[in-house]
């Protein structure tokens, strides 16, 4: 069998970047939800704020440490695996990328110290407008990376001269058409990551009726944010889609499964789409509704995947699929607020078992409709990398073979998965142990450059292992 | 508009920060090569506990500088990535594990023996990874029109195999000379009589390498042996800090066998420097053929400007609350 570099690649791209953007999505909605606790705990000194404050920073050092560590591959990536697009774009995505990592260093050197390690040292003031800054930092990283990504689905402000792209506009080539979007998107995802699973532990801590004053606080606070920020997330999310639609409406009709253009287009609840027959081969739709969404008139004409040749069309069922999955988290993520809110009403939010146990189980829903949400947009993209200008095949590196790439390919899986599983039994452990009084101690330097020397759990259970509170 | 060369202030920038990371991780990579040649548990866990607190900064030169250099110098990063693919998968998969080791290594008891070792192999396996690259650069690439057209394995050579060699032996040098001046007692002394063999090993190569760089580049040997002979300056004082380390270990100086160490390495690096000048794509390219649209410089210097001095100063800084020897079961003093 020949083995294909570009798909190779692809998929050691799609993998790193999958596993690597779990941590920053978890941790940029985090970061905001540690500001507002250290806020709270300013503006009314409850203890019980600055008890999920202590807790919270503990489990945001870890996550954030694994977003460094997968994040240092991704730098790296663009020029193994796809050196052509590298140089062909690197006048714009080199200062862009750059900066995101000048901010990060800027936020840990400066901030993210005193929000780990500061809280008995510097006043309760400095102590807060670190966590904000810290906050702020994680929004500006996003900011540069987006800009980045962005402009590969909408390119503007810049020229290809000689097979090389030259800013001629810094300002449209960042806030370009579909950037403004992408990110409120990521922002609402992120805070709706935090906002599940800090609705998710302090749920599971309610079962086992662990420090309930505070984890009532978490709980009711997080369901409080997720009735806003979920149905607001439908209609940002409704908002990309037209922007799509305009810019991009191949990927909108591998999205509905819509092969023809036509008007009254269905919205396809179930469909088996046949690239090559260029079909789908079973069906479920609802008439007109995707006419409607996208056109908001019912008659409105919705363009099909045939305006372009079968060639240049995305892998239509991973598009259609991905795309449901996340709508589907995102409606369950809606009805699982809506049902807190009933519950509120009827006072029995903090011992209906049930839905405790529920929201337990939602905790991986704001992970698979990111994760979801990015192959739509990335493969939807294809067979293009920046979008109509240059493919995917003309971006990889020209040297690579398909031996190299799928060495490296389980070679990172292999490094992941050791990082991966170290990180997240840690992450059980800190977890596990929730809010002690006094966090044990250990003679560990503390850094902020190491964020994980902010988690003072041991990786085993020692034999004076603290009791749980 | 071309009052100041941009392409060489990025020049300077990135060569600035390659030596920075070479001095900076280089001891801390070279502690984790000994790692498994300490006396003991307690002998390891000073070693560690003397770059914890300061290797974080360390890695930052070299996300820096990969960052820069996609935005600096494009053709660089398009061309050295690809044609050393194998290789910097290697040196990242042992940077991660020596970081991840770093962390769970003081949380974990039971499975310490597990993160020794990948704290260990991660250290070697970066290491000569990295004195592989230098190798590669040594002996140029096979590019047209800026792209790499060569094989994914063409690097690997006995050349540069010898410089991965070499260089995990001269970050085992500064990480010894590194533990001399931050340790006391039975580790010390190890540590002592470890500094003479590696500088004689270090030596070694260092000679082997310098015969051997003239014929595997023309342009070198042209460069060294015509008309320029102020370069020689370079691997004389490189020479001279290698005598210099030598009698300050035998005088058993605690500080100075790290600053000779240093000077070895910023010596050796000019002497790289000068003979390549300025030619940064071997065969072919200069700095200027392979730098980024003048626009896109100036666009990330101003950012950098900003940046350098507080990377600096919080270097500084870190290195300075953290000074002083390091004890068996104690934090810092």
């Amino acid at each position: 069998m020949e083995l294909d570099p570009l798909l190779l690649s692809r998929l050691q791209f799609a993998f790193v970047v999958s596993f690597h953007t779990i941590f920053p999505v978890f941790s940029i909605g985090l970061a905001s939800y540690l500001a507002v606790l250290n806020g709270l705990f300013y503006r009314t000194a409850n203890r019980a704020w600055e008890r999920l404050a202590i807790f919270w920073t503990q489990v945001f050092a870890v996550v954030f440490g694994m977003g460094v560590v997968s994040g240092i591959v991704m730098s790296f990536q663009f020029g193994t695996n796809w050196s052509n697009f590298s140089l062909a774009a690197s006048n714009f995505l080199g200062p862009m990328l750059s900066y995101e990592v000048i901010t990060a260093f800027f936020l840990e050197a400066a901030f993210l110290g005193v929000l780990l390690f500061g809280r008995d040292k510097v006043p309760q003031g400095v102590h807060l407008f670190a966590s904000i800054m810290v906050a702020l930092g994680t929004f500006i990283s996003a900011f540069w990376i987006l800009a980045a990504n962005s402009w590969m689905h909408t390119p503007a402000g810049t020229e290809l001269v000689d097979g090389r792209f030259r800013v001629t506009d810094w300002s449209a080539a960042i806030f370009n058409a579909s950037f403004p979007y992408r990110f409120a998107h990521m922002v609402l995802a992120s805070f709706l990551t935090g906002g599940f699973v800090v609705a998710g532990v302090s749920a599971w801590y309610l079962l086992l009726g662990r420090e309930p004053q505070a984890n009532r606080k978490a709980f009711s606070m997080c369901l409080w944010m997720l009735l806003v920020l979920a149905p607001l997330q439908a209609v940002v999310g409704d908002f990309h889609g037209l922007n799509t639609l305009e810019h991009q409406p191949t990927k909108v009709a591998a999205m509905e499964g819509n092969w023809e253009t036509q008007s009254r287009a269905p919205l396809l609840l179930f469909a088996w789409p046949d690239q090559q027959a260029q079909e789908n081969i079973v069906e479920l739709g609802l008439p007109g509704v995707a006419s409607l969404i996208l056109t908001h008139d019912i008659d409105g004409v919705v363009p099909g995947l045939s305006e372009v040749p079968p060639e240049e069309q995305p892998p239509v069922w991973l598009v259609f699929w991905s795309f449901r999955v996340m709508v589907a988290m995102g409606l369950a993520m809606i009805a699982a607020a809506l049902i807190g809110l009933g519950l509120r009403a009827k006072g029995r939010l903090y011992d209906h078992r049930g839905y405790l146990q529920f929201m337990r189980v939602m905790t991986i829903t704001p992970f698979l409709a990111v994760l979801a949400g990015w192959f739509v947009t990335e493969t939807g993209r294809a067979p293009w990398l920046v979008y109509g200008i240059m493919t995917q095949a003309e971006a990889v590196t020209p040297s690579l073979t398909g031996g190299m790439a799928l060495f490296t390919l389980i070679g990172y899986i292999l490094v992941y998965a050791v990082v991966f599983y170290a990180g997240t039994l840690y992450l059980t452990r800190v977890v596990r142990q929730g809010m002690l009084p006094e966090p044990p101690h250990d003679d560990e330097v503390e850094r902020p450059k190491r964020p994980l020397s902010a988690a003072h759990v041991p990786f085993e259970d020692a034999a004076n292992q603290p009791g749980r509170s | 508009m071309e009052i100041f060369d941009l392409t060489l202030i990025w020049a300077g920038i990135i060569g600035f920060g390659i030596i920075m990371y070479v001095l900076m991780d280089g001891f801390d990579l070279g502690v984790g090569i000994l790692f498994p040649f300490a006396p003991d548990e307690d002998s390891r866990d000073v070693m560690m506990n003397s770059v914890a607190p300061i290797w974080d900064g360390n890695e930052t030169w070299l996300v820096l500088g990969g960052a820069g250099l996609l935005a600096a110098f494009p053709v660089v990063y398009s061309v050295f990535l690809p044609a050393l693919y194998i290789g910097v998968f290697l040196m990242l998969a042992g940077l991660i594990f020596r970081g991840i080791a770093f962390e769970f290594r003081f949380k974990s008891h039971r499975h310490r023996r597990w993160w020794n070792r990948a704290f260990c192999w991660g250290s070697v396996v970066a290491a000569f990874a990295q004195g592989a690259v230098v190798g590669a650069y040594i002996q140029g690439f096979a590019v047209e029109d800026f792209v790499y057209v060569g094989g994914v394995l063409d690097w690997l050579t006995p050349f540069t195999v010898l410089t991965g060699i070499g260089l995990v032996a001269g970050y085992a040098l500064l990480g010894a000379s590194w533990l001399i001046m931050k340790s006391e007692g039975y580790t010390q002394a190890w540590a002592y009589r470890l500094v003479p063999r590696l500088l004689i090993a270090v030596l070694a190569v260092f000679a082997i390498i310098s015969l051997w760089t003239p014929f595997v580049d023309e342009a070198v040997r042209e460069r060294w042996f015509g008309h320029l002979h102020l370069i020689w300056v370079f691997p004389v004082l490189a020479l001279l800090c290698a005598l210099w380390l030598w009698r300050a270990v035998q005088a058993r100086r605690e500080g100075q066998p790290f600053i000779a160490t240093l000077g070895v390495f910023v010596f050796t690096y000019l002497g790289l420097v000068v003979s390549k000048w300025p030619v940064i794509v071997p065969p072919d390219y200069t700095l200027w053929d392979v730098a980024s649209a003048p626009e896109s410089q100036l666009f990330l210097l101003l950012g950098m400007l900003f940046v350098i001095p507080i990377v600096l100063a919080y270097t500084a800084w870190s290195y300075w609350v953290f000074r002083g020897k390091v004890r068996v079961g104690e934090g810092y003093h």
